[in-house]
């Protein structure tokens, strides 16, 4: 089949191991993200699909053809740098036009080229500037179009946003999203950014410690997490711990609660829950009772940390269901099974 | 922090003493120098103080135009080499591991504590017939007899190249240490070979370092007057040589002066040659 796949790749850097019998395989023309925390070998992965570190063991096909020891500049791709490495000595124009003079294209194919890429990327007439002098968001438009110049088959953003503001790397994750769907070209990001692998992926890959530990479309990663190192890292949640009882029955907080049903075989795990999933009611009436304990209203969203049975628990509602409570005062709390999962533990 | 101009003389003040220094130490020599190369020449005796074109009209020779364009030769000869070497060499470096970066930084410097004297007489016997490095290759088979390999103006190279190139590899190794090495790995993922990604980005982006370095060898080498004597024949000597000549065995300070006042304006004019041509690249 075409797109990517990695098969079994393990890297060792002597006797540490950076990434641990991965495999993944991406369709072609879908926007893949490797998320995880710093040193967990997201970027090492990159860097062996980009032919710039070589694994250890196991193979990586690009198109149906094996391409494990093809050397970075043989496999026609695109890739763009944490640190941008635009040329320093180039103009925007040369340094779009790299891989094409590489390549020996012609000079008016060249130069065509490069405004119609000036032009997706809304910086029209800056050829001749030098790129010493562009803003962070122009650097990065450039650095994208001079990897898309040749068209190549698979493209690799390493942290691509991160020297940007909030504000702007906001806005690029959207533009970058919208130019490789209209370009239908098979990307793959690298990002510790849970918002950003949510905005752009069609599958986020979340990585620990070398290996991969759910590959998922975003909702899926946030509604149905794998374990609960996935359930912690993306967005905000409550990990509840959980215990069978001798007839098999979930005892969450104490309360015994036969809407949930464990993991087959298990008799403890953890109950992940997002915070706005928690509803805040009176106490009683099977609810789980608890005792507020803090409230921090960000105006946008209002946060009620609570506690049952020695947890803290957070709750966020909006400012128009805002719960009438104040801080220690008893209420009670209500888990649906729908939006929670018990995970092993 | 706000900088305004000067205001009153006091605000000049720091600026005395190496102003006074300069003066005393090179603007006065230097001054006594030119005026020197205008004396007028006591034959068997020393100058008197004179008017004179003489001096100047004597250089231009045939004879001492050959000798200032083998100089000049030797140097830009020598600065290139100093360069082309020194270049790979430096990118290799500051790509190993940090202790073999101390231990050839080190080997580097000591270089720079050996004397012209002592870098001349090693080579001459490095060169020799009777215990030089020719005597290596017969007993690895590869040549029948032993060979002197001075003087010639390759053993003057040699050892001029060898006496600048830890000045190359120091002015050079912060330029690449500084540079960023994802360069090179984008140009890769861009299609360019590690060779062709060399030459189309590291010694590009390096290229203020590497006419820097040009500009310093060329006179550092413009200056040598020991190692041509030492290791080359008449043929190969300098004009710095001739200056030492005529200066200390002929008593000639007038021509002397001249030839050296010849000397500074012709490098000065090189040197400003390459750097309106750097300005003018970079223009573009």
């Amino acid at each position: 089949m075409s797109g990517l796949n990695i098969n079994h790749v393990t890297k060792q850097f002597g006797t540490f191991t950076a990434v641990n019998d991965v495999s993944l395989s991406v369709p072609e023309g879908t926007f893949v993200c490797l998320l995880g925390p710093s040193g967990c070998g997201k970027t090492t992965l990159m860097r062996m699909i980009a032919g710039l570190d070589l694994p250890t063991q196991g193979s990586i096909e690009l198109a149906g053809s094996d391409i494990t020891g093809v050397p970075t500049h043989k496999r026609e791709l695109g890739m763009v740098f944490q640190s941008l490495a635009l040329f320093p000595h180039l103009t925007v124009g040369e340094n779009i036009a790299y891989s094409l003079r590489i390549r020996g294209v012609a000079k008016d194919v060249q130069k065509k080229r490069v405004e119609e890429l000036l032009g997706m990327i809304h910086l029209p007439g800056f050829a001749d500037r030098s790129v010493n002098k562009l803003s962070g968001g122009q650097r990065q438009r450039v650095a994208i179009a001079r990897a898309l110049a040749i068209s190549p088959k698979l493209f690799l953003l390493d942290e691509p946003l991160s020297a940007l503001d909030a504000k702007l790397r906001e806005a690029m994750q959207v533009e970058l999203r919208q130019l490789q769907q209209r370009l239908g070209i098979t990307t793959i990001v690298v990002t510790h950014d849970q918002r950003e692998a949510m905005t752009m992926a069609d599958t986020v890959v979340v990585m620990n410690k070398g290996e991969i530990r759910q590959a998922a479309p975003p909702v899926e990663i946030y509604r149905r997490p794998a374990d609960s190192f996935v359930a912690d890292f993306i967005g905000q949640t409550n990990l509840i711990p959980v215990e069978a009882d001798s007839a098999g029955r979930a005892v969450i907080l104490g309360q015994t609660i036969e809407a949930f049903s464990m993991p087959a075989g298990t008799t403890k795990g953890v109950l992940s829950v997002r915070p706005e999933d928690v509803q805040i009611t009176a106490p009683g009436n099977g609810a789980i009772p608890a005792t507020v304990t803090f409230i921090r209203d960000l105006g946008g969203a209002i946060e009620t940390f609570v506690e049952a049975g020695g947890t803290q628990v957070i709750a966020v509602s909006s400012p128009r269901s805002r719960p009438e409570v104040s801080v220690g005062q008893q209420v009670g709390i209500r888990l649906d099974p729908a939006t929670s999962v018990v995970l092993a533990r | 922090m706000r900088r305004e101009p000067p205001q009153r003389l006091a605000d000049y003040g720091p600026l005395f003493f190496p102003a006074g220094m300069l003066t005393l130490f090179f603007v006065v020599p230097f001054a006594t120098m030119i005026a020197v190369s205008f004396f007028q020449r006591q034959q068997g005796g020393f100058y008197t103080p004179d008017f004179v074109f003489d001096n100047y009209a004597r250089f231009l020779s045939l004879f001492f135009g050959k000798v200032l364009g083998f100089s000049l030769f030797l140097a830009i000869a020598v600065a290139i080499a100093c360069v082309v070497l020194g270049i790979p060499f430096t990118y290799l470096l500051a790509r190993s591991k940090r202790r073999i970066q101390v231990i050839w930084l080190v080997a580097l410097l000591c270089i720079l504590s050996l004397s012209e004297v002592m870098i001349g007489f090693a080579w001459s016997t490095l060169f020799s017939r009777t215990a030089g490095l020719t005597n290596l290759l017969v007993w690895l088979g590869l040549v029948s007899q032993p060979q002197a390999l001075t003087p010639s103006f390759g053993a003057v190279m040699t050892a001029m190249t060898y006496q600048a190139f830890p000045y190359t590899v120091l002015v050079i190794y912060p330029a690449l240490v500084r540079l960023d090495p994802t360069l090179t790995e984008a140009a890769r993922t861009l299609g360019a070979s590690p060779i062709k990604a060399f030459f189309t980005v590291v010694v590009p982006a390096l290229r203020n370092t590497i006419l820097a370095t040009l500009i310093m060898v060329f006179i550092f080498a413009l200056g040598s007057y020991l190692l041509p004597q030492l290791l080359g024949r008449p043929q190969h000597w300098t004009l710095s040589v001739l200056i030492t000549d005529q200066a200390v065995y002929q008593s000639n300070m007038p021509f002397a002066a001249a030839m050296a006042v010849f000397l500074v304006l012709v490098s000065l004019a090189l040197v400003g040659l390459a750097l309106y041509a750097g300005r003018q690249k970079e223009a573009k």
